[in-house]
């Protein structure tokens, strides 16, 4: 038995540089077999928005359309999404965010059942962070920019905590003028999906996630946006009022409400609406391209095949029809959009259902745009001209809601 | 039935090349021919006094090595070969080996001692050779001290070669009597003392009972102790070995003994010879290791349990300990920092010292401090670098605190010392302790910096221009520039400190590796990883100089693959090189990769780059193939789905890869790589699909493979899958049953060691992620049900785990993860199922409320995929 080797390593590091390239390999594969497994894990959400309950139907809602969930982009996942390019990517996103409609009327339950607050004036836009990098992507679908931000996975800092390639997909408006983008709502957050949870709850996550990540910081090497919060409130009486006269660092751009318990749901919803009027907004009546109102109503609208002239609701709301010598000759076809001005016999009513509009052709609109006008915006823009819905009709209904809690409440049957 | 192999066994030692390779092809069809005859016969010639004591070694050896192999497939086949030899031979053969203990040629005796060895090796573990421990006790009190001498070193190899546990506590107490009375001071024969001595080196292990019982442990501790005082200085130093494997193994019985031993040891490493010296440091280098680790265990865990408590033996030592350490570091050799083997006094105290610093933290600095301020600017260059030294010995382990301060002033003397310190010596360990400098007081994590806007420039310089100086000095100025630039890693911003150098460090350490003694104090791999580091470490400033590195570094890659006729030497280092180069690539692609804008312009270079790995495999080195296979993983990844131009030519080589038992580090890394490429092509991976499943399902059938291989080769099943989704359809066959046999295998493990656990949870790990993956991949296709009726099966595995709460956090994470993955494919069809699963009820909500984030997250998709799948 020979004496035992009792060498120590001497003037050595403890590992080897081969070594420790070995094991940062071996990190970054586990690492990024975790992103995959969450990408294929988030797409979940994505695919079964279907097997959540049905959002509660709203009261009394008086909206003559009453839009179906939107189709949710089954087809597509994020993953795909997230390697699109050009147009395809577009059309993607495009159909991502949840779109107000336009407030045609007071809904019922405004304090119990709704949010409130101020619209930033400014682009609306999807903002994703993912793998390193923060896209923000318009409306339309087209990009607006491409940054680093300390959104999770936003930008290619040393920092590992968190997967590198998890995402978040964030809701929000661009402000120009303070280069910030106030968050309106949060769809995905570190690659955990929001679409089926509540309003209620998103505003919860988003007000206590956002700012632990110093996205609501001032900007810096790796992160060249501020990202920030909006005031939300209960709209009861207080609420209401603050929104609507508090100040915020921001240009207001009207009033937005929440229903409380509504899923984010792509496209038109009944659920979010959004409100104006010259207080709280520059941008009450539409502008043309030169940034004047036109004396008269312009709206834009989607030919179908049939000749019909329909909003962007599902179901479409038709306001026309196009005959076939008309088509032929401005070359139009199924699916184009076109604009049309309201003439003086303006639109026309039977029991609440539009019978006829006074439509004239114009032109096409320009090409940045996606959709044709909703029902409730043609209708609020209308009424904008014709008789606004005031604040103070907000107030009162608000009112009169308080006064009725005060009485007895009636048991509602249900058979 | 004996043959006659005398002249067979000599000639297979003749010095005439042909005579012995006649020889040993003689010796292969004996065995061949007749195997029984074969070993029965080279067992007589190794008892048979009459013979030439050459060929009884031989047929000793032989013998051994039927016996026994080092390889672990191999090794069975023999154990088994044995097992199954007619019992009548076995015996003989025993009868040989045995007597052979007694024969007066000590070759001879030695060799039949570790045959005898290697027989107990393997049968008595299976309840044979019964009377073998008796009768070599028998020996034992036999006049020839030949006889005793062999008998005790066969029990010593005895116990070296079984598991206690295959050893009767009756024969323990025996052999552990037989053993240490042959070590006592009242043997006179020294042979026979040292064997006895070495034999309880060896049977220390079988000791436990004994070292519980105060009256048999002082006995055995009482005879260690007087070994170590023996005249003969290798019955000195086999006892302090003894004493040495008790500081480990029996650390928390030592303290009535520790005064003694300490003065044992002093007295050792003052005066005694050096081999002697060595082991008595050695045993307090062992005391540290074991404080060390019971104090990690306080320190990582807030409830302050040990199973051992710490008795700060080194802290009570301190005050006569470090000066003793402090007296071995003026004891240096002449060229002890050009030898790469050497090991001596000063420097075993001066490691010594650092395990002392790293114990006790700030107290040994006030003991160091005189000592360094006395020596460091002796004439004697002994006493410089023994006080440089003990500086850079204790940067480790003190706080901050109380280093920062000595840091600051130290640092502009031991720049000055680097440039113009006449001794080599001297500036190879100042060299040396600046890089222990910026590897525990230089970082982001340190509240005041000891390198600023001040000195940074002089430090470069400094560093720059010894790299320039004699290899083994070179070499260390690499380290400390090493961490230098790892100090730098995190500084957050993208705005370095290093970046107005940058291109300068890269020249300086490109112009080292092209040094013509580079190869010396192993200087080029130093420059090489020093120059990996500094990437590493780079920012977004310096992307576009890191850039330009590719077509160096490439052109580098090609010349070596260009290079002809080379000796085997010559070849050798060609491929170390090329490790090399592959290596620091690697690390570069993966800098660049990690960013959009610098990923698409390096991608220029891919092709090339490609074809550069491609070559590489050409070579024989297992290194260069592990470094290349892992530069194409990290390109894979960076190239994402157009990595699929390369497929058809790299197929082979990963095949290759995957094949490679025998580097099983080269199969691990292929395994991952396949990983990377299925996440790079995802679906277009399918056309190889098939290859690769029939090549991972084979290595994990094979016994050959390194077991570590494993758990990744199942996490791969779950990238596989995940990549072809649905595709995966046809392996579930083959892939469902080896993950259910290796989960039913990893659900139960009782009793097992800290390493088996930590194995069986990685493990879990690999299959959890392989289920995961298939769920997944299956998500949303119309052939989800093929899963079905394997969820049982999954959640019976899930439900274990949490039974057996030893899973660590990684298995909780991607275990309540599966749970998520099983109910989101298989959605209401599998409500039921999940509803009864202990794992959808307790585990799940233990998970919810998890420290661990990661826990948390993978544990709130659960609960989302589980309601929507009961929701139904």
């Amino acid at each position: 038995m020979a004496p035992h080797d009792l060498r120590r390593p001497f003037k050595r590091a403890a590992i080897s540089d081969q070594q420790r390239r070995r094991e940062l390999s071996l990190q970054r594969q586990a690492q990024h077999r975790r992103d995959a497994q969450h990408q294929a894990r988030c797409l979940a959400s994505f695919l079964n928005p279907h097997s959540d309950p049905e959002p509660e139907p709203e009261p009394e809602t008086t909206s003559e359309t009453e839009p179906e969930p939107s189709d949710s982009p089954k087809e597509l996942d994020i993953r795909h999404a997230s390697k699109l390019k050009g147009a395809e990517a577009r059309k993607w996103f495009a159909r991502q965010l949840m779109l107000p409609e336009w407030m045609i009327d007071v809904p019922d339950q405004l304090p119990k059942d709704w949010y409130v607050f101020a619209r930033p004036a400014g682009k609306r836009c999807f903002v994703v962070s993912s793998n390193g990098t923060t896209v923000s992507r318009l409306r339309n679908g087209s990009m607006l920019h491409h940054f680093p931000s300390a959104l999770p996975s936003g930008a290619r800092t040393k920092d590992s905590s968190g997967s590198a390639q998890s995402y978040s997909i964030l809701d929000c408006i661009f402000h120009e003028s303070d280069q910030t983008y106030y968050v309106i709502d949060m769809v995905c957050w570190r690659e955990y999906s929001l679409y089926d949870c509540t309003a209620e709850f998103r505003f919860f996550w988003l007000s206590s996630k956002l700012a632990e990540t110093g996205a609501c910081d001032p900007p810096s090497q790796y992160h060249r946006y501020r990202f920030s919060p909006v005031p939300v409130y209960n709209c009861d009486q207080a609420g209401l009022s603050a929104a609507y006269t508090g100040a915020v660092p921001y240009v207001k751009d009207g009033l937005l409400f929440y229903n409380k318990h509504a899923h984010y749901q792509t496209g038109n919803t009944p659920l979010a609406l959004v409100w104006k009027d010259e207080n709280c907004s520059q941008y009450v009546i539409d502008t043309d391209s030169k940034g004047q109102v036109p004396s008269q109503q312009q709206v834009v609208l989607e030919l179908q095949d049939n000749g019909n002239l329909s909003t962007s609701d599902d179901p479409p709301v038709v306001f026309g029809c196009l005959d076939r010598a008309f088509i032929e000759q401005t070359e139009s076809r199924s699916g184009n959009l076109l604009r049309f001005a309201i003439g003086d016999g303006g639109l026309n009513f039977v029991d609440g259902k539009l019978e006829k509009a006074d439509l004239h052709y114009l032109g096409k609109p320009n090409r940045a745009r996606a959709f044709a006008d909703s029902y409730s915006k043609v209708m609020f823009q209308y009424m904008a001209r014709h008789s606004p819905l005031r604040i103070d009709d907000l107030l009162a209904s608000i009112n009169s809601l308080s006064d009725q809690e005060n009485k007895p409440s009636d048991v509602e049957m249900v058979g | 039935m004996a043959m006659e192999v005398t002249q067979v066994l000599l000639n297979a030692q003749a010095v005439d090349g042909t005579v012995r390779k006649q020889a040993e092809e003689n010796l292969k069809q004996f065995q061949e021919q007749n195997l029984p005859s074969f070993l029965f016969s080279l067992a007589g010639e190794l008892s048979n006094d009459d013979k030439p004591v050459e060929s009884r070694k031989l047929a000793g050896l032989i013998l051994k090595n039927a016996l026994d192999a080092k390889e672990q497939h191999r090794k069975l086949e023999l154990v088994q070969r044995w097992l199954s030899l007619d019992p009548s031979v076995k015996t003989q053969i025993k009868a040989c080996l045995l007597k052979t203990l007694s024969s007066p040629a000590l070759d001879a005796r030695s060799t039949a001692s570790q045959v005898v060895a290697k027989v107990a090796g393997i049968e008595l573990p299976h309840k044979q050779w019964p009377e073998l421990i008796g009768s070599l006790l028998s020996n034992i009190h036999q006049l020839p001290a030949n006889t005793r001498q062999a008998t005790l070193e066969t029990l010593g190899y005895i116990c070296e070669e079984v598991s206690p546990d295959a050893v009767e506590q009756d024969h323990v107490n025996k052999i552990l009597t037989a053993v240490v009375q042959g070590m006592n001071s009242s043997e006179s024969n020294n042979d026979v003392r040292l064997a006895a001595t070495r034999a309880l080196y060896n049977a220390l292990g079988f000791a436990q009972a004994n070292f519980s019982n105060d009256m048999e442990r002082d006995y055995i501790m009482r005879v260690v102790c007087e070994a170590t005082l023996s005249p003969e200085l290798r019955i000195r130093q086999a006892a302090f070995e003894c004493l040495v494997a008790i500081s480990s193994t029996y650390y928390e019985k030592l303290a009535p003994y520790i005064h003694d031993i300490f003065n044992i040891t002093a007295k050792a490493v003052k005066e005694d010879e050096e081999p002697v010296a060595l082991q008595a440091i050695e045993f307090w280098s062992s005391i540290c290791d074991e404080e060390i680790d019971i104090l990690e265990e306080y320190g990582g865990d807030f409830t302050g349990d040990s199973d051992v408590p710490c008795f700060y033996f080194v802290k009570q030592a301190l005050p006569v300990l470090v000066p003793m350490l402090l007296e071995t570091l003026l004891k240096q050799d002449e060229d002890q920092d050009q030898d790469e083997g050497a090991w001596n006094i000063a420097m075993a105290g001066g490691t010594c010292l650092g395990l002392v610093a790293r114990t006790v933290g700030d107290d040994v600095v006030p003991l160091v401090m005189p000592f360094i301020e006395e020596n460091i600017t002796k004439p004697d260059w002994r006493q410089r670098e023994a006080a440089t030294y003990a500086f850079g010995s204790i940067l480790e382990g003190p706080s901050p605190d109380k280093l920062i301060p000595l840091v600051n002033i130290a640092l502009n003397f031991m720049l000055t010392a680097l440039m113009n310190d006449p001794n080599n010596h001297v500036k190879d360990t100042t060299a040396w302790t600046l890089g222990r400098m910026f590897e525990f007081l230089h970082g982001s994590a340190l509240e005041t910096p000891i390198i600023t806007q001040a000195n940074i420039q002089q430090i470069i310089n400094v560093l720059l221009q010894s790299m320039k100086d004699v290899p083994n000095v070179a070499e260390k100025a690499c380290g400390a520039l090493y961490f230098l630039a790892q100090g730098y890693e995190d500084a957050g911003s993208s705005s370095s400190p290093l970046t107005p150098f940058f291109q300068e460090i890269v020249q300086a350490l490109l112009t080292v590796t092209h040094r013509e003694d580079a190869g010396e104090s192993r200087l080029r791999t130093a420059a090489y990883e020093t120059l990996n580091e500094v990437v590493r470490c780079s920012t977004d400033e310096t992307a576009s100089m890191v850039l330009q590195l590719i077509p160096v570094i490439m052109m580098e890659l090609h010349q070596t693959l260009e290079a002809q006729k080379l000796s085997s030497d010559e070849r050798e280092k060609q491929n170390e090189l090329q490790g090399l180069l592959c290596g620091c690539l690697q690390v570069i692609i993966q800098k660049l990769g990690s960013s959009e804008q610098s990923r698409y312009v390096f991608m220029q270079y891919a092709d090339q780059m490609m074809a550069l790995f491609l070559r590489v495999f050409a070579s024989r080195s297992a290194t260069a193939h592990e470094e290349a296979m892992l530069a194409i993983g990290a390109l894979a990844y960076a190239t994402g789905a157009d990595f699929v131009k390369y497929m058809p030519e790299f197929y082979r080589y990963l095949e290759m890869g995957l094949q490679n038992f025998e580097d099983y580090q080269v199969c691990a890394i292929t395994v991952g790589v396949v990983g990377d490429i299925c996440r790079a092509l995802e679906d277009k991976i399918l056309p190889y699909c098939d290859g690769i499943m029939t090549q991972l399902l084979k290595d994990l059938s094979s016994n050959q493979l390194h077991r570590s291989v494993k758990p990744p080769i199942f996490s791969c099943f779950g990238d596989i899958a995940l990549a072809i989704g649905e595709n995966f359809e046809k392996y579930l066959i083959y892939a469902m049953p080896m993950l259910q046999s290796a989960a039913e295998l990893s659900a139960h493990i009782s009793g097992a060691d800290d390493d088996m656990l930590e194995y069986t949870n990685s493990l879990r790990n690999g299959i959890l992620e392989a289920y995961s993956g298939i769920f997944q991949g299956f998500k949303g296709s119309s052939k989800t049900q093929l899963l079905m009726p394997f969820a049982p099966h999954v959640l019976q595995f899930l439900d274990s785990l949490y039974m057996e709460k030893d899973m660590d956090d990684a298995v909780s994470k991607t275990a309540i993860g599966v749970l998520g993955d099983l109910a989101d494919t298989l959605g209401s069809n599998a409500g039921p199922l999940i509803q009864q699963s202990v794992s959808s009820k307790d585990f799940l909500s233990e998970c919810l409320s998890s420290d661990d984030h990661l826990i948390r997250e993978s544990a709130e998709w659960a609960k989302l995929a589980i309601s929507r799948a009961i929701s139904f």
